[in-house]
C-alpha cells in the first residue's frame, strides 16, 4: 500500500475582507488515494474551488492540517510550495491557460523549465506526452491554430509531463462541446488507469458521475452522501 | 529556471510588442545618445580652450594692477615703461620682458576702415607671445625707442583693409595719425569668442604718445623655466609694489588660468551631462511603466508559470532581464547615435565635439543600471502576484 497522495485534516480557510473575515472552507477532511479518480461537485460559492487551490498547493489553509506528496505545507515559502506543485500536481484548467504564440511542444515542456531539465530532454518528453494525448501530429502548432479540445490535450499533455501523483481539473469540459467533453473525460480516466489520481472539480452532474467517487460541497464543507448512490 | 531559458523568454516577449518595444526602447536611446553626445561637446570645447591657452606659451606670467578675484573691477594701471625696467632687472633679462597698452580704435587705409585692437608693445612681443609674422618684420628696438609710427597688422585686420593686395609699405591711420605697415601677422582664429586677428601691433611708445599717458597697462614674463614661475612671480610682485606702495598687483601663470577655466568648463560639462541624465532618467520612467503595463497584462501567465512550479524569483528575473534588455538594447543604440551626432557637430559646426570612452562606458553602464533600478519595482510585483488570484483574471 503506497501513501495517500493527498491528506486534509480539518482544514479551513478564511478570507479577509475588508476587515471582515469570509469563511470559504470550514474543517473539510480528505485523502487522495494514488489510484483515486474523485470528483469534486458543488455550486458556485461552495468552496470547491477554494478546495481545489488548497489541494492543488497554490494556496495555504488557515486551519488544520494539508500534506501533499506527504509534506505539510504549513512550514513552507512561496519558493518550496512552486517546487512542490512541480513535482507532485498537475493543472488542467477550464479554460486551458495556453500560453499564446508558444508551439504545443513548448507549452507542454515548460513546466520542465521550471524543474532545471536541458531543451534537448524537454523537448523530447513534451513530444512523447503530445503523443500519448494523441496530438503527434500538432508539435508545432500554436494554440490559436488548434480546436478546443485539442488545445485541453496539450494542457493535459503538459500537467502530465512532471509525471505528478495528482492531476487537477478545474472544469476541464466547461469550454468544450459535450463529444469533444467526452473525448477529454476518457482521457482522464485512461491516464488514471495507468497510475495518476486524478481530482476532477466540476459542477456538471454528469462529469461527476464518471467519477469513482463523488465529494459534494455545500457552504464550506462537504456534505454526506447519505442520500445518494455512493 | 536557467538563465538562458529566461534569456529565450524576455527575448520573445519583447519581439511580440515589437512596436512598443521600440518606443519605450527611445526614451533611453535618446536619453543615452544626449549624454554622449552634450558630455562630447563639453569636453570638445575644454580641449580646444586649452590647446588655445597653452598656445599663447608656455611659462608664461601676466602682471596686471589689481587684485585678479571674481567681482574685483580692474583697476587703472600705475605702470610706466620704467617698471618694465625694473621688472626686467629682476628677470635678469630684459627680452623676456614684454609690456602692453591697449585700446579699441579705428584704423583706415584709403576708403576702407576696420575696428582692430591697438596694441602698445615692445620689440620683444612675439618672443613672449609666441606669434609668428606672415609676411614683412616686426617692430625693431630702434622703433620702440624713437616712437616710430610702423604698425605689424593681425590677418583679420589686413584682409579687412587691403583684401589680396600687399599691405606691406602701405599707409594706413589709427584714430587719425598716420602709420606705415611693415608687417602682418598669421592668422590665429579665434580664443574665447575673441576675434585674436583683428589687432595691430605698434610700438608702446608711438600708442603712447597717440593715447596721451605715459602709462602701460600690464606686463608679460617668459620665465626661463617652470619651477622659477612662482619665484619670479613673488620677486616681481615686490619690486612692484616697492615702487608703487599704494597699489596692489597681482601675476597669474598660464597654468592659473587653464585652472580655472577648466574648473568653468568642468561645471559647464557636468551641467550639460545631468541634462542628458534627466532625459535618460526620464526614459527609464517610461521602461518601468512599460513594465507594469507588461506584468498587468502578462497576469494570467505569470499565474499559470506559477501553478506549473515558477518561484518568485523565476518570474522576477524574467521580467527584469525584459527591463535590462530593453535599457542595454537602447542603450547601444543611443550610444551609436551619440557618437553620430558628436561626430557631425564636430565636422559641420563651429563646435568642437570629442567623444571619451569614458562617456560612453558612463552611458551604457547608467542604462543598464536604469534598466535594473527601474525594472526591480514591476518584477518584483510579477514575483509576488498570488498564483490564485492571477490564474482567476481574465
Amino acid at each position: 500500500m503506497t501513501a495517500p497522495a493527498i491528506v486534509a485534516t480539518d482544514i479551513s480557510r478564511t478570507y479577509e475582507l475588508d476587515g471582515v473575515s469570509v469563511p470559504a472552507l470550514r474543517g473539510v477532511s480528505l485523502t487522495i488515494e494514488p489510484t483515486d479518480y474523485v470528483a469534486i461537485v458543488g455550486t458556485s460559492g461552495s468552496g470547491k474551488s477554494t478546495l481545489m487551490h488548497l489541494l492543488g498547493g497554490l494556496d495555504r489553509p488557515s486551519g488544520g492540517t494539508l500534506l501533499i506528496g506527504g509534506r505539510d505545507v504549513a512550514g513552507l515559502g512561496p519558493a518550496e510550495m512552486a517546487k512542490l506543485r512541480n513535482e507532485t500536481i498537475g493543472f488542467v484548467f477550464q479554460s486551458f491557460h495556453l500560453l499564446a504564440r508558444t508551439t504545443a511542444r513548448d507549452n507542454v515542456a515548460l513546466p520542465l523549465v521550471y524543474r532545471g531539465v536541458g531543451r534537448r530532454e524537454r523537448r523530447a518528453r513534451a513530444a512523447e506526452m503530445l503523443e500519448r494525448v494523441g496530438l503527434a501530429h500538432r508539435l508545432d502548432h500554436r494554440p490559436n491554430q488548434m480546436s478546443g479540445g485539442e488545445q485541453q490535450r496539450v494542457a493535459i499533455a503538459r500537467a502530465l509531463v512532471t509525471e505528478p501523483a495528482v492531476l487537477l481539473a478545474d472544469e476541464p469540459t466547461g469550454n468544450l462541446d459535450s463529444a469533444t467533453g467526452q473525448s477529454v473525460l476518457a482521457l482522464l480516466e485512461s491516464l488514471n488507469d495507468d497510475g495518476v489520481a486524478v481530482v476532477l472539480v466540476t459542477h456538471d452532474r454528469d462529469v461527476a458521475a464518471r467519477a469513482r467517487r463523488r465529494i459534494v460541497m455545500k457552504d464550506g464543507a462537504i456534505v454526506p452522501l447519505a442520500g445518494e448512490d455512493a | 529556471m536557467r538563465l538562458a531559458e529566461a534569456w529565450r523568454v524576455a527575448i520573445d516577449a519583447l519581439r511580440a510588442n515589437r512596436l512598443r518595444s521600440v518606443l519605450t526602447m527611445l526614451g533611453v536611446v535618446i536619453g543615452v545618445a544626449a549624454v554622449v553626445a552634450l558630455v562630447g561637446i563639453g569636453t570638445g570645447t575644454k580641449g580646444q580652450i586649452e590647446q588655445q591657452v597653452e598656445g599663447l606659451g608656455s611659462n608664461l606670467l601676466l602682471v596686471v594692477p589689481g587684485r585678479l578675484e571674481a567681482g574685483s573691477a580692474p583697476a587703472a594701471s600705475t605702470m610706466d615703461l620704467d617698471d618694465v625696467e625694473a621688472v626686467a632687472r629682476v628677470v635678469g633679462d630684459r627680452d623676456r620682458v614684454a609690456a602692453t597698452i591697449a585700446s579699441g580704435e579705428t584704423v583706415r587705409a584709403g576708403s576702407r576702415s576696420a575696428f582692430a585692437s591697438m596694441q602698445g608693445v615692445l620689440e620683444n612681443t612675439p618672443d613672449v607671445f609666441v606669434r609668428k609674422l606672415d609676411r614683412g618684420t616686426y617692430l625693431s628696438r630702434t622703433d620702440v625707442t624713437t616712437g616710430r609710427r610702423v604698425a605689424v597688422l593681425g590677418a583679420g585686420t589686413a584682409t579687412t583693409l587691403f583684401g589680396d593686395r600687399d599691405p606691406i609699405g602701405r599707409q594706413i591711420t589709427i584714430g587719425g595719425v598716420r602709420f606705415r605697415v611693415i608687417g602682418t601677422f598669421e592668422r590665429l582664429g579665434q580664443s574665447l569668442g575673441v576675434d585674436r586677428d583683428s589687432e595691430v601691433h605698434v610700438p608702446v611708445t608711438a600708442a603712447q604718445r597717440l593715447l596721451g599717458t605715459d602709462r602701460i597697462d600690464g606686463l608679460a614674463i617668459r620665465a626661463p623655466d617652470r619651477e622659477r614661475i612662482g619665484q619670479l612671480s613673488t620677486a616681481v610682485v615686490k619690486v612692484l609694489t616697492d615702487r608703487h606702495p599704494d597699489t596692489d598687483f597681482s601675476a597669474v601663470t598660464q597654468e592659473q588660468i587653464l585652472g580655472v577655466l577648466g574648473d568653468i568648463l568642468g561645471v559647464l560639462t557636468g551641467v550639460l551631462a545631468a541634462i542628458a541624465g534627466i532625459s535618460l532618467l526620464v526614459g527609464g520612467v517610461g521602461v518601468s511603466n512599460i513594465m507594469l503595463v507588461s506584468v498587468r497584462e502578462r497576469t494570467k501567465e505569470i499565474g499559470l508559470r506559477k501553478a506549473v512550479g515558477a518561484r518568485p524569483r523565476d518570474i522576477g528575473v524574467q521580467f527584469l532581464l525584459e527591463a535590462v534588455l530593453l535599457t542595454t538594447i537602447g542603450g547601444v543604440l543611443g550610444m551609436a547615435l551619440g557618437v553620430t551626432a558628436a561626430l557631425l557637430v564636430d565636422r559641420f559646426s563651429p563646435v568642437p565635439a570629442a567623444v571619451t570612452w569614458w562617456s560612453l562606458a558612463l552611458a551604457f553602464g547608467v542604462s543598464a543600471v536604469v534598466g535594473i533600478i527601474f525594472g526591480v519595482v514591476p518584477a518584483q510585483r510579477a514575483g509576488r502576484l498570488d498564483p490564485v488570484v492571477a490564474l482567476r483574471t481574465e
